[in-house]
């Protein structure tokens, strides 16, 4: 599927997560980021940061990760992306959803 | 989802835990009640100490007369563990943290506290409350509430 964001075309598959992360910008995050209800502070992208670093790495992102991770505990990830952080941190950064159970 | 806790095999209170953790990943809100042996699973001595049933457990495919055997449900029971370990699935102990983190509320049976005479400060220290049943089915008087008890 192809989405409209800022006069940008991207690519998105139907649950609306980015396909090609080459696409992504800190803008395009921005804007998923208010489709969600959640306005970006720096604690915000230094999450999604690391969360780009671990896809990228190829480290399956799980909630113990987060809390391995040094950059948040879980209790501020949650208030940070309410509503399922992991599902709505990973849109924002433009990455696929974690297809882990934990 | 409320989830009602009542054994204090591994298989179960995992099978809780993950669902509860699951729906709190996905927005959803969830509790855990724990009661009669899934007290185990609460109890700062016993929680790091669960075991897999392997007596009357048709799926372990061992017949039910070597299941009795000494050591044969510590065996299996660090053969499952050293499973979970390689899918990064944390210990009874740190998932309860992970879980209280998460905003999933944990509950304590009173009965079942009274029952097995223990006290509030041999429960880990992120239960909620020590309340009843009726306490609970208060909690759950909601629309799209969904009970589940395992």
């Amino acid at each position: 599927m192809i989405k409209t964001i800022k006069q940008i075309a991207i690519n998105v598959n139907e649950e609306g997560y980015l396909t090609d992360f080459s696409q992504w910008t800190k803008e395009i995050g921005e804007e998923i980021a208010k489709e969600n209800n959640i306005e970006m502070t720096d604690k915000h992208w230094q999450v999604i940061s690391w969360i780009q670093e671990q896809v990228t790495a190829k480290k399956p992102l799980s909630i113990r990760g987060i809390k391995k991770s040094g950059v948040i505990d879980i209790k501020e990830f949650y208030a940070l992306f309410p509503g399922g952080p992991l599902k709505v941190s990973t849109k924002i950064a433009g990455v696929p959803k974690p297809k882990s159970c934990i | 989802m409320l989830f009602i806790l009542s054994k204090a095999t591994i298989e179960n209170v995992y099978a809780a835990f993950i669902m509860a953790n699951g729906a709190r990943m996905e927005g959803i809100e969830s509790e855990i009640f724990f009661t009669f042996f899934g007290l185990e699973a609460i109890q700062k001595k016993k929680l790091e100490h669960l075991r897999v049933a392997t007596v009357g457990n048709p799926a372990m495919h061992i017949p039910t007369m070597l299941g009795g055997l000494p050591g044969m449900e510590a065996l299996a029971t660090k053969m499952m563990k050293k499973e979970m370990e390689k899918l990064d699935m944390p210990p009874v102990g740190e998932f309860l943290e992970i879980l209280s983190d998460s905003g999933c509320k944990l509950w304590a049976c009173k009965l079942a506290v009274e029952m097995f005479h223990l006290k509030r400060e041999d429960l880990i220290d992120e239960i909620e409350d020590i309340i009843t049943v009726g306490d609970f089915y208060a909690r759950a008087d909601q629309e799209n509430t969904h009970l589940l008890f395992i």
